[in-house]
């Protein structure tokens, strides 16, 4: 029975409307994401695309609509959920080390109150090396450098052994070899029948990357295999003028809701 | 002697009182230290200060409404008025335009001129025995009675206590919330579980350390802490060792000096330990970063040396001959006895081989030079060839870089450049084999 719902949808968001404050950031988004993909979310500045990945991830409250992983509420199946937010969320100078940083992704597991065991730094340890950053263990995460700090986050999410990974601008502000890395992570997480939903920025990758993209822009524009998805037309409708009607709509609500 | 015996009497049967002044000061220490750790990294310390100067106008209400001395009931009151007080920064930041340190500055400022009043008011009424709550404002650890501790002793108890239960859960709260939410913990739960212990420590130390001050209490012993290392389970025990070290101190000195508040000795016991480590702390320490920096400027100074003698071989084409001063001495600013000077030491380090009035190279040396040379024509070779900059711009960034790049970056820039020969101006580029020397 679950192994069917597996196979159709891994995530289904309805009807999903999100507001920071007063003011709306995402409207009435509806799509349907089939497992084992890799999904670029694709948007200008300001098209909600984190907002999006936060409000899937129960981060943020929801002004209407649900969402759906493999056919059930989030907090039923976090331990099949890994999370890399952006890398400018935290405190780099937070007094800690790699190893430590990666062991947190094992803190769902443990539950509460526990201490991670010998098995849970073993599998940090792993994760690590998987990112080609086990030299770095123990280093205090502030003397890493932006990619390796990135390559961090994603062992940490690697170290939730989940079946979907949600991943914020991974791929921001990173060097070359970082870069290659992550892409070779994602192709590997692909082999595995993961499904793998990144925040993207950058246009001219994005076709190379991901084989499932999702074009938004306060709306959803498209969602779609990459090759059906990818053209002239849909890119205008993200990126084109069309939708500064969508943004001061979105400023007069927040007036009119003070 | 006075003090002798004043110090012997935490020691006997008569100083019981002491003694319970001395385990609460230390005790307290201890947990402002642990749980400053995480106000310090969540950089709620200065709401911890809004917080404490908010709690006096509790203390003294509790007073006028009950008329009693008991420290539960000023603990209760404090409380009350102390978390009224984080209310209204939250609520002050939220609904309004103001900012969080202008919502802290002004809930500190007016709850405590509140509180000032009434302290007046109750001083000037006489009402009954007023005199004890004068200790609020600094704090007087000998005042503490056996009940006061008691309730300290707890207090700390139970705070220490969840630190050790909740170690892992404050720990991601702290570093990253969110994630730590998408794994499934309460993070709203945590957040006010955490922030109220950090209220409560504020308040038990109130008597002791005074509500001007307190604050101190969990700012400088973990600021300390951070200084000697980079792990968060290592800067909570320094921290605490810190705070302790400090409440004792501050305890035994504010009863050895007369009329002297307790509070501002802690903090200045404190204070002393954070310059400490401000200077001392291997890696962050100033005289660490100072000596780090001394060492590179005696790289540099050696190695320009080394490089002044390579270069007028590498004119006449011999670095074996010894070279008088005179041909090198123009290389250098620094005054002929200083020069000779730096020389001699070269020539006791096994650099150089020094004579009154001419030198040479030893092998160690030579190669060392060579090395920096490679370094400085590599670099030159690099700028105009690959980032097409003038060859006339290049070289005042080589005689910076010839003294920092490790040999790991230099052999991937030779590798890049394919092993020039030669330099933009034309001199020729010596590589590690040797090719360009004659020994």
């Amino acid at each position: 029975m679950k192994k069917e719902n597996h196979n159709q949808v891994a995530l289904e968001v309805h009807d999903l409307t999100v507001a920071y404050h007063t003011r709306p950031v995402l409207w009435n988004i509806d799509f349907e994401i089939p497992p084992g993909k890799l999904v670029a979310i694709v948007g200008p500045n300001g098209a909600g695309k984190s907002t999006l990945l936060k409000s899937i991830l129960g981060l943020l409250p929801l002004s209407s609509g649900w969402v759906k992983i493999f056919d059930n509420p989030y907090r039923k199946v976090r331990q099949k959920v890994g999370y890399v937010p952006q890398r400018g969320s935290v405190d780099w100078d937070f007094p800690t080390t790699a190893i430590d940083v990666v062991c947190m992704g094992r803190y769902g597991k443990i539950g509460w109150f526990r201490r991670p065991k010998k098995e849970d730094w073993e599998a940090a340890e792993k994760f690590l090396a998987q990112v080609e950053m086990e030299k770095f263990a123990h280093r205090q995460i502030s003397q890493l450098s932006g990619g390796q700090q990135q390559r961090v986050f994603l062992a940490r999410a690697l170290a939730q052994e989940a079946d979907i990974y949600f991943m914020d601008e991974p791929f921001a502000g990173v060097d070359a070899v970082t870069e290659k890395a992550i892409v070779r992570l994602l192709e590997e997480l692909r082999e595995q029948k993961k499904t793998v939903i990144v925040v993207h920025h950058d246009l001219q990758t994005v076709k190379e990357y991901f084989d499932w993209i999702l074009l938004l822009n306060m709306r959803l524009i498209a969602n779609g295999p990459t090759e059906e998805v990818y053209n002239e037309d849909n890119l205008r409708k993200t990126y084109g003028g069309r939708l500064a009607i969508l943004s001061q709509a979105a400023d007069e609500v927040a007036k009119g809701r003070l | 002697m006075d003090w002798k015996n004043e110090i012997l009497l935490f020691f006997t049967n008569e100083g019981m009182n002491r003694r319970m002044v001395l385990i609460g000061s230390i005790l307290l220490g201890c947990a402002s230290g642990i749980i400053g750790t995480f106000a310090l990294l969540r950089r709620q310390s200065l709401l911890g200060d809004a917080m404490a100067h908010a709690a006096l106008p509790g203390v003294c209400l509790m007073f006028l409404i009950t008329g009693l001395k008991d420290p539960f009931l000023f603990l209760i009151g404090a409380c009350i008025s102390g978390f009224t007080g984080a209310l209204c920064v939250i609520g002050i930041t939220r609904y309004s335009r103001l900012k969080n340190d202008t919502a802290i500055g002004l809930v500190l400022s007016v709850f405590f001129g509140v509180g000032i009043v009434l302290l007046t008011y109750i001083q000037q009424s006489g009402a009954g025995n007023q005199a004890g709550l004068n200790t609020f404002l600094f704090g007087k650890a000998a005042s503490l009675l056996q009940e006061d501790v008691r309730v300290m002793v707890t207090m700390c108890g139970l705070i220490i206590f969840f630190i050790v239960l909740f170690y892992k859960e404050f720990k991601i709260l702290s570093f990253d919330p969110n994630f730590g939410a998408s794994l499934g913990f309460s993070i709203k739960f945590l957040d006010v579980f955490l922030t109220s212990l950090v209220v409560l420590t504020v308040m038990v130390g109130l008597q002791a350390v005074g509500v001007v001050l307190m604050v101190a209490m969990i700012i400088i012993p973990p600021a300390a802490a951070r200084q000697w290392t980079e792990k968060l389970e290592r800067m909570i025990i320094i921290s605490a060792f810190i705070g302790a070290l400090s409440g004792a101190l501050g305890a035994i000195l504010s009863t050895l000096i007369i009329k002297m508040p307790t509070g501002p000795v802690m903090v200045l016991v404190a204070a002393f330990f954070l310059g400490l480590s401000l200077f001392f702390a291997p890696n962050r320490g100033l005289l660490f970063s100072w000596y780090r920096r001394w060492s590179q400027k005696r790289k540099t100074r050696i190695e320009n040396i080394l490089k002044a003698i390579y270069k007028v071989g590498e004119n006449s084409q011999n670095y074996e001959r010894f070279i008088p001063l005179n041909e090198i001495k123009g290389y250098f600013s620094a005054p002929l006895w200083l020069l000779r000077l730096r020389l001699r030491i070269l020539h006791l380090t096994a650099l150089v081989e020094y004579h009154p009035q001419e030198v040479r190279l030893t092998s160690v040396g030579f190669e060392q030079a060579k090395n920096t040379v490679r370094k400085h024509r590599l670099w030159e070779a690099y700028l105009s060839n690959a980032m097409d900059i003038p060859h006339d711009h290049v070289h005042r960034d080589a005689e910076e870089v010839e003294h920092i790049f490790s040999p790991e970056l230099t052999s991937r820039l030779e590798e890049y450049l394919d092993s020039p020969e030669h330099d933009p101006h034309g001199k020729s580029i010596p590589n590690v084999n040797g090719n360009n020397c004659n020994s």
